[in-house]
């Protein structure tokens, strides 16, 4: 069909079609229509709830006071930064680690069988753990050793806490991802020559890459919260310094500041995500 | 019965810009074998899946039984529900076993009890001759017998009318046969059936009808001897000694 240019075509759509396409969108802008008065419908229902409720005026002071917001706002957002900080280390570190002892699990045959084991047993212990007990154990724990070397920083011991943690997680997703890939593929590369490395690097791990961007994504969601965890340490993060601007007057605005933040930081980066996944053609085939 | 079971009129279908289907008008009676011929990209899938509406047409009309299923307001799962369709790749569920695969429509979508849709699918599985496969997983079965499941997958339903689209072109050519004795068998008894296929000593033996699509048109139609042997247009010509070259 590379012989039927579009220019030479002379097709007018036939009073049938012209129909039918103006149906279709009525329908489409019926539906919309619909959807959006339903929403605002369920939006004013749930905002005339809470503002007729007889506590709503104490509530509103106490945790939408906007001079509250304007004043607790620095600190909260440096306890932020400090959570981006975070953030970005440790997810660097986690999918590093976490892609390779995916790949460890995936090895076949004997020889492989402690580097197997052990990646194993990394992600049986570090994902059973709880990350609460991980950061006291490593953040209070190794510093006590008094170990010449060691780094003595709360930070320090407090980002390595999660990002074994998180890369226990997310080896699993990578293993999940690399195993789904049909076995044609292997196959099919190795059939061209290429060792297992580089059937890994070039065919498999593309492809398992975006089948579980999804995934990945859910995790470095979870992993911007969870880097707060790290306040237990003693270091000040969005919450923490949330915390101690709430305790000066006990109005919990601030919360809703570090919350709107948040929301603000996770929002754009998931969409961001969509847009990629729908550009890379994820999302194709018939429904 | 009176009047086509499936009526194709002036259907257009594009891709962008490629358009695929120009103008093709097309009708099937009860019991008709229609078999379309054409090169790779002639539009001979896009046509069987504009008419289970698979693909939405840019223009014209496709008629079921007389409904005009072409209509948006049409409900399509109402629609499929009476075209069977058979794929090349067999595209058979692979986590389901053969007999979960065929009582799967019968009982989700045609709400039959699920005692009687087992029945009726070990009878057809019977009719098709994988009985014994009936527990097995699709990848325990070769080419040519999953094929047979799907095949008895989409007659459980019992359809008006069965849309094949290159049936055997995935198959190794020693099981090639046992799908086509089964398809000469579903005509002899009485289906209705369109297909795409490369195998023209079947469209010979079994076709009632010969379209030959070139260019997004059906160029030449007709008996399987007058098309095959005896064609009209050069273009028609010079794809069938292609083939036999």
């Amino acid at each position: 069909m590379s012989d039927a240019p579009a220019a030479t075509d002379e097709w007018v759509p036939s009073p049938l079609e012209r129909e039918r396409a103006a149906y279709r969108q009525r329908a489409t802008r019926r539906s919309i229509l619909i959807a959006a008065a339903a929403s605002l419908v369920a939006v004013v229902a749930v905002a005339l709830t809470l503002t007729s409720s007889p506590g709503w005026p104490a509530f509103r002071e106490t945790f939408f006071n906007v001079d509250k917001a304007i004043d607790s706002l620095p600190a909260v957002l440096s306890g932020l930064w400090m959570n981006i900080r975070i953030m970005l280390v440790c997810a660097v570190a986690i999918g590093i680690i976490a892609l390779t002892m995916a790949i460890l699990r995936t090895l076949r045959g004997p020889v492989f069988f402690p580097l197997r084991a052990l990646a194993t047993a990394y992600v049986d212990i570090f994902r059973g753990l709880p990350l609460l007990l991980l950061l006291f154990l490593l953040g209070f724990g190794m510093p006590a050793l008094r170990l010449a070397g060691l780094p003595n920083s709360a930070l320090f011991w407090g980002g390595l806490a999660i990002t074994l943690s998180y890369s226990a997680y997310v080896a699993e997703v990578f293993r999940a991802g690399i195993e789904s890939i049909h076995p044609s593929q292997w196959a099919a590369a190795r059939s061209l020559g290429l060792s297992y490395g580089k059937t890994l690097r070039y065919v498999v791990l593309p492809q398992a890459i975006r089948r579980v961007t999804p995934a990945l994504m859910n995790d470095i969601v979870s992993l911007q919260k969870d880097s707060g965890l790290v306040a237990v340490l003693g270091i000040v993060d969005a919450i923490r310094a949330a915390q101690i601007e709430t305790s000066l007057d006990y109005n919990y605005t601030p919360y809703v500041v570090a919350g709107v933040l948040f929301l603000l930081l996770t929002i754009p980066m998931a969409r961001f995500t969509d847009w990629l996944a729908r550009r890379q053609g994820l999302h194709g085939g018939m429904r | 019965m009176s009047g086509p079971v499936l009526s194709v009129e002036h259907v257009r279908k594009s891709f962008r810009d490629n358009v695929v289907l120009r103008d093709v008008s097309l009708e099937v009676r009860s019991g008709e074998c229609v078999v379309l011929i054409g090169a790779s990209g002639s539009g001979k899938s896009t046509l069987l899946r504009c008419i289970n509406r698979l693909e939405q047409v840019d223009d014209g009309v496709v008629r079921l039984a007389g409904e005009d299923i072409t209509d948006p307001r049409v409900d399509t799962d109402r629609v499929r529900a009476r075209i069977g369709m058979v794929f090349q790749s067999f595209n058979l569920f692979p986590h389901l076993s053969v007999i979960d695969n065929v009582t799967l429509a019968p009982v989700r979508v045609h709400g039959i009890e699920r005692a009687q849709a087992v029945a009726e699918a070990l009878a057809m599985l019977d009719r098709v001759g994988l009985l014994e496969k009936a527990q097995a997983k699709p990848d325990a079965l070769s080419g040519g017998q999953q094929q047979r499941v799907a095949i008895a997958r989409a007659l459980v339903n019992k359809p008006l009318v069965m849309l094949l689209d290159e049936v055997t072109s995935a198959l190794d050519p020693e099981l090639v046969g046992e799908v086509l004795d089964l398809l000469r068998d579903l005509k002899a008894e009485g289906m209705t059936m369109i297909l795409n296929t490369h195998e023209m000593g079947f469209a010979r033996r079994v076709a009632d009808t010969v379209c030959f699509l070139d260019d997004g048109r059906i160029l030449e139609r007709g008996e399987p001897g007058a098309v095959l042997d005896t064609p009209r247009h050069e273009r028609t010509r010079r794809f069938l000694s292609r083939l036999s070259a």
